[in-house]
Order: structure tokens, then C-alpha cells, then sequence
């Protein structure tokens, strides 16, 4: 049975709008795991944390597995605390995305980010050995990649994103802020005017990436929908669904139907695009292509109806 | 403090070890290591001689293999792992888990660095690869300040090697899909960023554009001068803000520091480049061999020497100074 993991929101929303996504999500979506927690910007923590019990608790009285989600870019000393006390004290699981997780949490079973390098078995392996039980794989994958992965990894359950921006970049600077004249020591949350990322567009106003605080994302948004077939048979056994500042409820309904056979991938991508209509979809990194391409798979669409 | 110099040619590579270079980095004409540019690096009999010739003067050899390896096809990583050991460079510069644990089962003698591209930017994180790698050296992402250096190595049970000159990333290193994005072509996947295949110069009116795939990365109005397209640095409309989004076209430049990363505890300052020619590197190598043999008082003539050679002539000292960010 195919799951389906909603990862962490990456953009900064506040507190009350955090808390509401994910009662709406408790309540209707029909999703089986949830990674939460502030992944791109230590100095965001404080926005959830009073919400953070609650949401837990409605989550598991929902049904849903809840993991924590680990930095992203650990540089200061202060972040380095963070990520220690997570593990030290979660009684959750928890989904490393640094190096420092990984060596921390060594031994202990947890999760495996899409922002871990791990680009082939042997690396998928060694995280197995160190107690991963699922590594979601970067975006910037291949299908042929991701397949020979699958092939040479028995003990580890692998997980692919196939809605939503992707993350593409972090930096110790904040391209967000210094956008908005400030820097990051003085940023004042400005980040959290786009709750969606902040657009970035070429000269020539072609729409390119988007920032969201310290981290670069995709202005096109992920969407695998034909490709799910072939996936499965790789033996990837779960589907990531990255938040959007969207219906995700919706989206996650979606994607359920079209892996119960009910919906077929054309039918899903209409749905998903009244869902989410500024988006521009793409699935090029899946067929070793640019990715911010979207290719056409009709071909295999109908290999998968 | 040592001083470690790239090489992207044989030539670069003897010019490197002339010009008093402790040790050169080098990589092998493939996708094993994060400069594979059309025309650069070496083949096995090429670094075979290199490594002879760099010992005779007392130099060391350093190779790259920074790269993450392709699934199904790691073979191509571990030959090249086995050919810079048989051939004898002194350390292996590594990214990738996988490759790192096949060096140390396989070449458990064999000297392990840690490839800056495996953005290890934190104590915990370099302890780690300290214990599960035995890794000696680790180098440091640009991500980082002064003070955060001196922080990690206090901590660290490693030597610490950072950039000081040259090509700056503002992304963390290795953890940048930026230019697949827009071209397919990533430094992790297949050693480029911002290849030039995919690079298009097209004249629009009086405009210069620069083109990365399909996507305009800055233009240039007539007399101003067209720098090459790499995605970071190029000229972008934000919100409602035009300029540089990530960084300028500038290269870094920490020289004038050096006291205060010895203070650190760095061992090793590291070049970026190459890519860059043997009269550059020629130039760098020796102007930074006598800035490292000069009190802190005469250093001034040598670091404005340092500047007139730098990409552009503008320079940053970068991450290392906290309002970088």
C-alpha cells in the first residue's frame, strides 16, 4: 500500500494560520505521515512553538504518523543546540536533513530528508545501517537513479516529492531580507509577507525561482502524476506532498483517488491546477531533463490507465 | 598554514608547484570531480607525472573526487578512487557517503579530506565524518564567519582547511540544484554549474543578454562589461526590487584575514580555480606564498596585487564577516 507523507511547510506562515492548515489536514486529508516543524530558518521556531502541542495531538487523534523535521543549514552554535535537543529530547520521529542529525541520531531509528544527499546505494545503504527507516530522496533525482537506488536497497523504504516547489538552494545569507533592504540579522520575519515565496522573474520577466528566506525554490511547482506507476514498481512505497500555500487537503484527496485507480493522471493534473492555479508544473529532474521542464508522458499515461 | 592550490592542467599544475604551493588539487578529465570543464584536468598518466613531479619539489597531490556517484554506475567513482591511490596522491578529496565508506573499507591507509561540497558546516557534522570516515581534513563550506571557525575548531577532532581566494559560492556548497534547474547540469550530478553549453550571448537592441538554458541571467547595456551567466550571480527582478539577488559578480578575497583564521586554528587556506589559466595561477600561488612570509605590517602592495587579479576587480571577504549575510 502506497502512503502518502505531507513534509514540512517550508514558508514562514504564522502561527494561527500554521495551526489551522494542519487541523484542516487532521480533519481531511487523507494522508498517512506528517514531517513537521521549521526546517529553513532557525530564528522562525518561535511562530509555531505555541501551537506545536496542539497540532501534534489532533494529528495522532487523526491516525496520522507525525516526524519532526530537522535544519536544514546548521552554521551557529544556537542551531547546533536546537537540533541536539530535538533529538535528545523527541519522543517523535525525526527527519534528519544535516549532517550534524545524522551524526547525532546515529543508532536511533529516523527518517531521512529530501535535503541529504543520497544519490546512490551505497549511500542509502550506509543510512539504512545507521538506523534510517525511510530516506525521502532529493528532488534533483533522475527516475533512472531513483529506480537503481530502489534495486540495490532492500532495507530501507524510499520516498519521493511529487507535488510542490522544490527546494533548490540554501545560504547562510538571506536573499529574502537583503531583497527588502535588510540582512538576516535584522530581517524583522519579512519572509513572512509571501507566505507562497517571494517571485524572482529574469529581465526579460520570465518567472524563474522564488525565495523563501534563506532558501531558494522552484517558481514551478513538482508534479508527478504518470510517473507514480512506474515508482510504485521501482518499489518506492511513499508519495511527498510539500505544502503549498494551497488546498493541500484537497490535493492530498487527489492524489489518494489516483492511487486508488478511481482518478487517471490527466484528470488528477485539471484537478490539481483549479487547486493551485498560479502554479506552473514541472517534472523534468524525474526524466533526466532540466527542472523546470514539464514533459508530456503520454505515451506512458497510457501504459498506466 | 599550508597553502593549497588548484590545478586544472598539467601545466597549471608544475606552475602551481613552482610558484611554492604546499600541496596542488587536481581531479581526473570526468564527472568524478566538480570541475568538469571541456579541456581541463587530467588523465591517469597525466597525474601519474604530476604527483612524481610534485614530490621531487616536496609538494603534495591532493585529488578530487567531489562529485556524487551516479547510481549503477559507481564503478567509474571507485576506479578513479583506486587510480589516485595506486598513482599516490596524498589525500583524497571527497562529497559522496557511499565513496567515502567504499576509500576507507577498500584504503584504510589511504588519507581522506572532506570535499567542501559535502557542506559540513558544524562540529557535529564533522565529528561525524571524523568517526565514521576517519576523515583528517575537513574543508569548510563559505557559509560560515570568522568566529564560527573559531568556534568549530575548538571542537573538532580534524584540520580545518578554507577558501580564501578565488570563485565564491553563495549557496552552501553541494547542496545547490540550481543550475540543473535551468540546464540539466548540476555540480553534484555531473561536475559543472552553469555549464557553457548552455550559455548563449544574444544582442537585444543595445543590450547585451546572457543566457543560461532558456532563461535570461542578465543584460548589459552598451559599454557596460558582459561577465559570464553563472545563475548566483546574475541580475534578477525581485519582487519589486532589480539587481543581484544572490550576489554580485565578485570573487573572494580573505587575505587580508589571514592572521585572525590562523588565530582560528585553520591549517590549510585553499584557492579556488581550476579553471583558470597557468599565469593566473602562477601569479596567485607565489603573490599568496610571500603574503604568508610577510609580517602583517608588509603585507598592503601584496594585497592590492591580490585585487588587480581578481575576477572583475571587486571583492568580498564574503560569509567570513557576519553582515554578509
Amino acid at each position: 500500500m502506497t502512503e502518502l507523507t505531507l513534509g514540512p511547510v517550508y514558508y514562514l506562515w504564522d502561527g494561527p494560520k500554521w495551526r489551522d492548515f494542519y487541523y484542516r489536514i487532521a480533519d481531511e486529508a487523507p494522508v498517512d505521515r506528517i514531517i513537521l516543524g521549521e526546517t529553513v530558518c532557525s530564528k522562525r521556531q518561535h511562530f509555531i512553538e505555541p501551537y506545536l502541542a496542539e497540532v501534534v495531538e489532533r494529528l495522532e487523534r487523526a491516525g496520522k504518523s507525525v516526524a519532526f523535521s530537522s535544519l536544514a543549514l546548521v552554521t551557529l552554535e544556537r542551531e547546533s543546540r536546537i537540533v541536539k535537543e530535538l533529538i535528545e529530547t523527541s519522543d517523535h520521529a525525526i527527519e534528519v536533513n544535516d549532517l550534524s542529525a545524522i551524526g547525532l541520531i546515529n543508532g536511533r531509528r529516523h527518517l531521512v530528508g529530501p535535503l541529504i544527499n543520497v544519490y546512490n546505494g551505497p549511500t542509502a545503504r550506509l543510512m539504512a545501517q545507521r538506523g534510517a527507516d525511510r530516506i525521502c530522496l532529493p528532488p534533483e533525482l533522475p527516475f533512472s537513479s531513483i529506480a537503481r537506488i530502489a534495486e540495490d536497497t532492500s532495507d530501507v523504504a524510499l520516498e519521493v516529492m511529487v507535488f510542490g516547489r522544490m527546494p533548490l538552494a540554501i545560504s547562510a545569507r538571506c536573499a529574502h531580507a537583503r531583497s527588502k533592504g535588510r540582512i538576516k540579522d535584522n530581517c524583522q520575519f519579512v519572509c513572512g509577507e509571501e507566505p507562497d515565496g517571494l517571485p524572482i522573474k529574469t529581465l526579460d520577466r520570465q518567472s524563474f525561482l522564488v525565495l523563501n528566506g534563506v532558501q531558494t525554490m522552484s517558481h514551478t511547482c513538482q508534479l508527478l502524476l504518470g510517473e507514480l506507476t512506474d515508482l510504485q514498481e521501482a518499489g518506492v512505497n511513499a508519495f511527498r506532498l510539500s505544502p503549498q500555500d494551497c488546498d493541500m487537503a484537497r490535493i492530498a484527496a487527489i492524489f489518494r483517488e489516483m492511487l486508488s485507480g478511481s482518478l487517471g493522471p490527466e484528470e488528477a493534473a485539471t484537478l490539481i491546477g483549479h487547486c493551485y492555479p498560479s502554479a506552473k508544473f514541472s517534472n523534468g529532474f524525474h526524466h533526466a531533463r532540466e527542472g523546470a521542464a514539464w514533459i508530456s508522458r503520454a505515451k506512458n499515461t497510457a501504459h498506466a490507465s | 598554514m599550508e597553502l593549497i592550490c588548484p590545478a586544472g592542467t598539467p601545466a597549471a599544475f608544475r606552475e602551481a608547484v613552482d610558484a611554492g604551493a604546499d600541496a596542488v588539487y587536481c581531479g581526473f578529465r570526468d564527472e568524478t570531480n566538480a570541475r568538469n570543464f571541456p579541456g581541463l584536468n587530467f588523465s591517469r598518466d597525466e597525474l601519474r607525472d604530476a604527483i612524481v613531479y610534485a614530490r621531487k619539489k616536496g609538494c603534495m597531490t591532493f585529488v578530487a573526487l567531489n562529485t556524487f556517484m551516479r547510481a549503477g554506475n559507481e564503478e567509474i567513482w571507485y576506479s578513479a578512487a583506486a587510480d589516485a591511490v595506486r598513482l599516490g596522491a596524498d589525500a583524497l578529496i571527497l562529497a559522496d557517503f557511499g565513496l567515502m565508506a567504499h576509500v576507507r573499507e577498500h584504503y584504510p591507509e589511504q588519507r581522506l579530506h572532506v570535499s567542501v561540497q559535502a557542506s559540513a558546516s558544524n562540529p557535529e557534522a564533522i565529528n561525524f565524518l571524523v568517526e565514521a570516515f576517519d576523515a583528517k581534513r575537513v574543508v569548510l563550506p563559505r557559509t560560515l564567519t570568522i568566529g564560527d571557525i573559531a568556534r568549530i575548531g575548538r571542537k573538532v577532532k580534524c584540520e580545518i582547511e578554507v577558501f580564501v581566494f578565488g570563485g565564491l559560492c553563495v549557496m552552501a556548497e553541494g547542496r545547490c540544484s540550481l543550475s540543473s534547474y535551468a540546464t540539466g547540469k548540476s555540480p553534484n550530478m555531473n561536475g559543472v554549474c552553469s555549464p557553457a553549453s548552455h550559455v548563449r550571448y544574444r544582442q537585444d537592441g543595445s543590450d547585451m543578454v546572457s543566457e543560461l538554458g532558456t532563461y535570461t541571467i542578465n543584460r548589459f547595456s552598451q559599454g557596460e562589461a558582459a561577465g559570464y551567466p553563472t545563475l548566483c550571480k546574475g541580475r534578477f527582478d525581485i519582487g519589486d526590487a532589480r539587481g543581484y539577488a544572490f550576489e554580485d559578480p565578485v570573487s573572494l578575497d580573505v587575505m587580508g584575514e589571514i592572521e585572525a583564521l590562523k588565530d582560528a586554528g585553520v591549517s590549510a587556506l585553499k584557492i579556488e580555480g581550476r579553471q583558470r589559466g597557468k599565469a593566473y595561477v602562477a601569479e596567485v600561488v607565489s603573490t599568496l606564498r610571500q603574503v604568508l612570509a610577510t609580517a602583517p605590517s608588509g603585507r598592503g602592495p601584496l594585497l592590492a596585487r591580490l585585487r588587480a587579479l581578481s575576477e572583475g576587480q571587486k571583492t568580498t571577504v564574503g560569509a567570513y564577516e557576519k553582515r554578509w549575510r
